[in-house]
């Protein structure tokens, strides 16, 4: 038994209804989250990210598989038996109680002695800088301070495992960020392992430790943000993080010829046959000069800081390329141009 | 109203006129009620000064007393029954999702809505008489039983709307933070549900308290409640004690009703 | 944290706690409400007691005295004209009377929903204290003024319009006037509802459309308040026609209706079956109402 796994998820399934109406939420899951590990489970909403959460924290049973926390199987603990807290999307603050007894509760209801659960709470309070509120009603407080509340809240119990199921969509771009380092703090401060759940991928690269990329009730690739950049291994994750161009080509002599019939000397591990290139857009330069390859830009949108073109390659495959705006050649709709594609850094999937 | 403004779509021609016509002819006749309840004098034609009198006639009345005691303890244990068989009734059909069977329960407690109340009140007093000379008890116990009864629905309906108003999250929230079934009832589900109970009682107090036809049919010998004494006493003219009752009735329904709006105002 | 006794047990299903949960306002309810009315069904299918009551024998006489009689003498059977007319009145003032209360509720209701949010509240609320008011006390108030000598024939007196009072009290104008007065908060009720939720812009479209304010009426508020009218209507019709209390104190004995007919067969010495019959049929007609209320209102809903 390794024990410095925290959660282990064996082939997790969740079927809802039966017969010819059921719906699988869950396909055949298995995943192991290490402890004190910041860990995000990403994915487009509907893809079973927020069911395996729901699993994990009780509210529900798989329909097959198990669930072990530290060692212990838990699959069919009621919630409120599991050292695991969940921060809710919408906060479920309870409006008729203080923000102090709402941090409280949890310690409450396990039955601590009342002066143990008030140092708990101010020190929690003290933690997500929220000390000055402790009588106020949830109400009374704006959208970033309930999220703190719901946060000391599912805290202060001090779970093993902390679930947040994307606590922070509710919240503007400039809160968003703002609670996103709040929350990798709390997360190194308290050593608390955090299963995080979001749709936004640059939240989920920006974060995690480790990130799960989850697409129709299937854990598609496990690994750290860079290994999900930049060796993703279906198109799936290729497309949904970032975003990438595809190439189709077939494998000749230790290069992939694509349908200009140029040949790229991309990475190969022993590929053959059909293969697609996922090129993400930084990947692709633009010259007024000859190149390996030529295409026609078609359009050319300007972002700020960036570029981007998009090329008509020979074969009629589109190709977008990102080009900083300060950079000296600048191109425009009809253009004959060479592109360069840095093939080193090509990410080749089986097709 | 004046012809310089600008055209109102949501005018109709005449309509606010029948509309103010329509709340002076309800007030009117309460009002003369309550003017009259204190009217001075015999005469329930004549003016004769301000007095307190028939309040005092009728609260030194046996009769009214024994009535107004029968009428708080029937309203209070009803309302109290009601209330409760109606909570559970309420977190029985919305907290569990689609269940089969839930028309038939929606249909049976509302049921003392939809069928005439004479209907009702023949149908208990054919069927508590048989049970009175079976039993040999007729205490106040039948009257508490059918107002228990007719009430639920009236308790039902504001918890049930203050139940279907509440977030789940709370009650999946206190399971998360350790509350089992029975806690997360009594600290979460109870206390925000509160404002709907207390409002559903009410109302089942004011229908109980109001009751005139199935009391008069359910009700033995000896056990007049304020409204069925009031009927009672109806003669050629209303009695100026009957018009002081009223009066005193009137103003416990409008402080209830005043005491529910503030209630189930304050939710959310 | 061990794994609980009741491991891979299912949870019990929602239904089964959903029942159970109920099961005590159920239980009562049928108990002392719903169960008696099957009693009431079987009485109207037994013989006549000697005295009061019923004897265990099954007997078509309760219903056949709901339209007939028979001769004492000859036996020669006739229409109870006496019934037919107490039918008669009971349907035509129930009609009546939801009539009018729709003529005022719906300006009523009109005008409260068309008030700025704030004094909304107050109008309703002037409308909701007289539903909530004891039915009784309303008579009252209403008895008052319409007897001779109340403030209705004084004031038309003391201003020479009329040389004697009108007997106004004890006739049926007294209980359709009785029965306006106390169903009317009845009939705003749903009526405001639904003008509630009316999108006033397509009042805005109909004007747009050359619409005459009486075109836009007709052609664009009525049809689509029509769930409200419909609601309304049924909760005058169906208290109206069991009325009761309202006959018994302005109709004064002489102008019953069904309710009171009713009543009258459960005295002493009377005849139980045909009250029996009579409150079955009475339950019938409501059912049927409400029936083709829910027809109405699912088919309305369904057409948008």
């Amino acid at each position: 038994m390794n024990t410095d796994i925290a959660i282990d998820a064996r082939n997790v399934g969740k079927i809802y209804g039966s017969g010819a109406g059921a719906v699988t939420a869950l396909g055949d899951v298995s995943i192991s989250i290490k402890k004190g590990e910041f860990f995000t489970l990403l994915g487009p909403s509907g893809c079973g990210k927020t069911t395996l959460l729901r699993c994990i924290a009780g509210f529900e049973t798989p329909t097959k598989g198990s669930i072990h926390l530290s060692g212990t199987d838990i699959t069919y603990d009621p919630p409120y038996q599991r050292p695991v807290n969940t921060v809710f999307q919408s906060y479920a603050l309870f409006p008729h109680l203080t923000v102090a007894q709402n941090v409280g509760f949890g310690l409450k209801m396990r039955g601590a002695a009342a002066a143990d659960v008030a140092q708990a709470v101010d020190r929690v309070l003290a933690l997500v800088k929220l000390e000055d509120f402790a009588n106020r009603l949830p109400q009374q407080l704006s959208g970033g301070q309930q999220q703190r509340v719901a946060l000391a809240r599912a805290l202060a119990p001090e779970p093993q495992v902390l679930l947040l199921d994307e606590p922070l969509s509710a919240l503007d771009l400039k809160l968003r960020k703002e609670m996103q380092s709040e929350l990798k703090r709390l997360q190194a401060e308290t050593g608390i392992t955090f299963i995080f759940v979001t749709h936004d991928q640059e939240e989920a690269l920006t974060m995690s430790d480790r990130i799960g990329v989850m697409s129709a009730g299937a854990l598609l690739q496990v690994g750290t943000p860079h290994d999900i950049y930049d060796r993703p291994t279906t198109r799936f994750v290729a497309d949904f993080i970032g975003e990438t161009n595809f190439l189709e080509g077939s494998v000749e002599d230790h290069q992939v010829r694509i349908g200009t019939g140029d040949l790229l000397a991309v990475p190969l591990e022993g590929e053959t046959g059909p293969v697609t290139l996922a090129i993400r857009p930084e990947q692709v330069s633009v010259t007024s000069a000859q190149a390996d390859m030529s295409g026609k830009i078609t359009d050319a949108t300007y972002m700020g800081t960036d570029t981007h073109y998009t090329i008509e390659l020979k074969d009629g495959s589109p190709l977008v390329a990102r080009i900083q705006s300060k950079s000296t050649a600048t191109f425009d709709v009809g253009d004959t141009v060479g592109v360069a594609i840095d093939a080193r850094a090509v990410q080749v999937l089986k097709s | 109203m004046g012809k310089t403004r600008a055209f109102d779509v949501t005018t109709l021609p005449g309509f606010t006129f029948i509309a103010i016509l329509a709340f002076v002819l309800l007030y009117a006749p309460i009002v003369t009620l309550v003017i009259y309840s204190f009217n001075g004098g015999n005469s329930v034609n004549q003016w004769g000064g301000f007095s307190l009198e028939w309040y005092a006639v009728a609260a030194q009345n046996e009769a009214v007393q024994d009535a107004t005691a029968r009428s708080l303890i029937i309203a209070v244990w009803a309302s109290v029954i009601s209330t409760a068989l109606a909570t559970m009734a309420a977190l029985g059909t919305t907290r569990r999702g689609k269940f089969t069977g839930q028309t038939v329960i929606y249909v049976i407690i509302n049921q003392p809505l939809m069928v005439p109340e004479i209907v009702t009140a023949v149908a208990l007093l054919i069927f508590f008489s048989s049970v009175k000379v079976a039993t040999g008890y007729s205490g106040l116990g039948y009257l508490i039983l059918a107002h228990s009864a007719f009430c639920i629905p009236f308790a039902y309906l504001p918890i049930k709307a203050r139940l279907e108003g509440m977030d789940t999250t709370m009650e999946t929230a206190a399971a998360d933070l350790y509350a089992t079934p029975l806690q997360t009832f009594r600290y979460v589900t109870l206390p925000l549900l509160l404002p709907g109970v207390i409002a559903g009682a009410m109302l089942a107090f004011i229908i109980s308290l109001d009751n005139v036809i199935i009391t008069e049919f359910v009700k033995s010998a000896g056990q007049d409640t304020l409204p069925t004494y009031m009927l009672g006493q109806l003669r050629r003219a209303l009695t100026p004690e009957v018009n002081a009752i009223s009066t005193a009735l009137l103003a416990l329904t409008i402080l209830i009703l005043t005491l529910f709006v503030f209630v189930t105002k304050k939710r959310g | 944290m061990s794994r609980p006794e009741t491991g891979r047990k299912a949870p019990r299903s929602k239904g089964v706690d959903g029942w159970l949960l109920s099961a005590p306002a159920l239980i009562l309810l049928i108990v002392a409400a719903s169960g008696p009315l099957l009693i009431v069904a079987i009485y109207s299918v037994l013989e006549k007691g000697d005295y009061s009551g019923v004897r265990w024998i099954l007997s078509g006489e309760g219903w056949f005295r709901v339209l007939f009689e028979r001769d004492i003498f000859d036996q020669t059977i006739s229409l109870a004209d006496a019934n037919l007319s107490i039918f008669w009145r009971s349907i035509k003032l129930s009609i009546a009377t939801t009539i009018i209360t729709f003529g005022f509720g719906l300006p009523t209701a009109w005008f409260i929903a068309t008030r700025p949010a704030r004094s909304r509240a107050f109008w309703l609320f002037l409308i909701t204290v007289p539903f909530w008011t004891n039915l009784l006390i309303r008579t009252f108030a209403i008895m008052e003024v319409i007897r001779n000598q109340g403030i209705l024939n004084t004031f038309l007196t003391h201003f020479g319009l009329i040389s004697e009072p009108i007997q106004i009290l004890y006739t049926d104008t007294a209980v359709l006037i009785g029965m306006t007065y106390v169903y009317l908060p009845l009939m705003v009720l749903p009526l405001y509802a639904a003008i509630d939720r009316f999108d006033f812009r397509l009042i805005e479209a109909g004007y747009d459309l050359y619409a005459s304010r009486w075109q836009v009426l007709r052609g664009v508020i009525l049809p689509i308040i029509k769930p409200g009218i419909v609601a309304g209507s049924i909760l005058v019709f169906i208290p109206s026609l069991g009325a009761y209390v309202t006959p018994r104190v302005l109709g004064g004995g002489k102008n019953m209706m069904i309710g009171n007919f009713i009543e009258l067969q459960f005295g002493q010495g009377q005849n139980w079956p045909l009250g029996a019959a009579l409150s079955t049929l009475l339950l019938l007609v409501v059912l049927v109402s409400l029936i083709v209320y829910t027809r109405v209102s699912s088919k309305d809903n369904t057409n948008g």
